[in-house]
């Protein structure tokens, strides 16, 4: 039986054209232009036709071999990720067994989480500058309070110390974000049957064996999505070293994007190294993402779908069958 | 058993205490770098100097006078950021959501490649293609222009993501085939019933990517060099320049005025925003 109808499947390919037509031309053509001039020897103000070099991969083995501002980017950027990440975790996980924990029935969570969240809605560059200014010297807030609780008897050069510097920025990065973490884990908890919660109570296990044995098993797609979402946004950090000290003391805060920003758009026009930078860049984001891709793949669906599939051709061989 | 229990309630009561002094001082660390911030905007440049207060002082519109004295026009930078931020968020919301109604109601050939490629390309950094799209912009004679700023909002892969499983958990196709009985084409079906159906999504959404753009920093000191097309980031990276070198006062006041909006915005809207937050962790 047939029935009169009109084929809507051409609506599907409308109404996804503009995001495929701003995406070829604003993302994708962009990308393998910038992979391009990676290639070329593509410096100076005024730019030039594209020259492929005679060796192209020069830029990158110069980058990768011969460049210390490059590779000390790249460990800045892992350094300043790791220092944040870890302690990141590590509170905004305590925090959500705390609010979670129905035996504590924590008061006031509606109230914490709009103030722990707060940081990470106002522009970086304004945080920057303000931690800057609050670390000046020889006179500024932190400066007096140190004075004030007698613990230094003298200013400190506070963003003088390489050490220092950089604590300051993963510690902004890590009080930026902490909240946003803990948000989503405690809708990650949310989310888990609370069966498996009363069967564990039920059985006798502590609010910390819960924890390591239930909460935390039941997390582990959030966490890795988490953990994957930040790596990307870590790799890309830029608003906060590149305005609280412009990468000093001794590029001890460089991060690999203001490597790639320096490189082109501050004086030296060199667009080449910079793309070769931006397409090692590219490549590690797009190992990562290939990653989360792989370990999010909805197994249980792929599972259905597999089934499902068997059961049709074992179907349709009984009805091949039936007809013969 | 009594002194047990006792005991266990006595622990509970300690731990409770001790999980408030943290969630408290956690919470006084979250204002306390603002709170310095809108105090010091209201001080002089001595006062600041010598030493820290927690009530504000009387020096507020010197420090105005000094901060607009010095070319800072936070007034001109806030309206090329609200330009850039609404147009880009209204290209944000309106083509993902239409793009996510494509790939939840019909049935075309490339649906699943189009999902898995949304997928693929959700978490490329906008820095890895910056050295191309500013050569393409130049080309285009496009550097100092916003649309730079604003097209590219039009294909945001996350929001599209996002879109679908809202649509895939509150749409029923029955809506769409009433609509197609009385007569409507897809397009009005999508702009005058779908769309108001999505608000909460849309909503939601909005408020991200408002915030993103405002808050965008690279791109636009990429693109942006003309000083009047400056947007609140850049205005801000102006205050750490010489010319502010010992006018504390004047650089809160300035940081007080870019945070400013933000702050009214986020106690505003909070409530949604915590629970987008919630939302977006929990989409996969």
């Amino acid at each position: 039986m047939r029935r009169k109808g009109v084929n809507y499947s051409k609506y599907g390919y409308i109404f996804t054209f503009p995001f495929v037509l701003a995406f070829l031309i604003f993302s994708l053509y962009p990308i393998l232009y910038t992979a391009v001039i990676g290639f070329t020897d593509m410096k100076g103000l005024i730019p030039k036709p594209i020259h492929i070099m005679e060796n192209p991969f020069q830029n990158f083995k110069d980058l990768i071999f011969d460049n210390p501002s490059f590779r000390k980017s790249l460990f800045n950027t892992g350094l300043l990720w790791i220092t944040n990440f870890i302690p990141q975790m590590v509170l905004a996980l305590l925090l959500t067994a705390w609010f979670t924990n129905r035996r504590l029935n924590i008061k006031g969570q509606g109230v914490f989480k709009v103030l722990l969240y707060m940081p990470n809605i106002i522009t970086a560059s304004t945080i920057a500058i303000l931690f800057s200014t609050m670390f000046s010297y020889p006179m500024g807030p932190i400066n007096s309070l140190f004075q004030t609780l007698g613990w230094s008897d003298a200013p400190i050069f506070f963003l003088q110390d390489k050490t220092t510097a950089r604590g300051i920025v993963s510690f902004i990065q890590f009080w930026m974000w902490y909240g946003n973490t803990m948000i989503i884990l405690i809708a990650g908890v949310m989310g888990i049957n609370p069966a498996l919660f009363e069967s564990a109570a039920i059985d006798g296990a502590n609010g910390i064996q819960t924890f390591f044995r239930i909460t935390l098993p039941s997390l582990r797609t959030i966490l890795l999505f988490t953990l994957i979402t930040s790596m990307v946004g870590g790799l890309t950090m830029f608003d906060i070293p590149q305005l609280f000290l412009l990468g000093g003391p001794d590029d001890s805060t460089l991060t690999t994007s203001m490597f790639i920003y320096g490189q082109a758009f501050k004086g030296s026009f060199m667009y080449n190294r910079a793309a070769a930078a931006s397409m090692l860049m590219f490549g590690i984001a797009a190992i990562l993402s290939g990653l989360l891709f792989y370990l999010m793949r909805d197994r249980d669906a792929a599972k259905l779908k597999k089934a499902e599939k068997k059961y049709r051709t074992e179907k349709a061989a009984q009805a091949a069958v039936r007809e013969v | 058993m009594a002194t047990i229990q006792k005991s266990g309630t006595a622990n509970r009561k300690i731990i409770k205490t001790i999980i408030y002094i943290v969630c408290i001082l956690l919470a006084v660390l979250s204002i306390l770098p603002f709170w310095i911030m809108f105090v010091n905007a209201t001080r002089s440049t001595p006062e600041i100097q010598s030493g820290l207060s927690l009530l504000p002082s009387t020096h507020m519109m010197s420090n105005l006078r000094v901060l607009l004295d010095k070319s800072f026009d936070p007034i001109q930078g806030f309206l090329n950021s609200f330009i850039i931020s609404s147009a880009a968020t209204l290209c944000t919301v309106y083509f993902s959501s239409l793009a996510a109604y494509g790939l939840v109601t019909y049935n075309w050939r490339l649906r699943g490649p189009f999902f898995t490629f949304i997928m693929c390309v959700m978490l490329i950094p906008s820095q890895a293609s910056a050295i191309g799209f500013y050569q393409f912009m130049y080309k285009l004679h496009w550097t100092n222009n916003f649309l730079p700023l604003i097209l590219p909002a039009i294909a945001a892969p996350a929001v599209v993501f996002f879109m679908r499983q809202y649509l895939l958990a509150t749409l029923s196709l029955e809506i769409v085939e009433a609509s197609r009985v009385d007569g409507s084409g897809e397009f009005s079906t999508f702009n005058r019933i779908i769309l108001p159906l999505m608000m909460p999504a849309v909503a939601t959404q909005a408020i991200f990517a408002f915030v993103a753009n405002w808050n965008n920093l690279f791109m636009p000191l990429i693109l942006l060099t003309q000083k009047e097309k400056y947007t609140m980031p850049i205005m801000v990276s102006l205050l750490r320049g010489d010319i502010y070198r010992v006018e504390f006062g004047s650089i809160y006041m300035g940081l007080a005025l870019t945070a400013l909006p933000l702050f009214v915005v986020y106690f505003l809207l909070s409530r949604y925003i915590i629970a987008g937050v919630a939302l977006g962790g929990v989409k996969e």
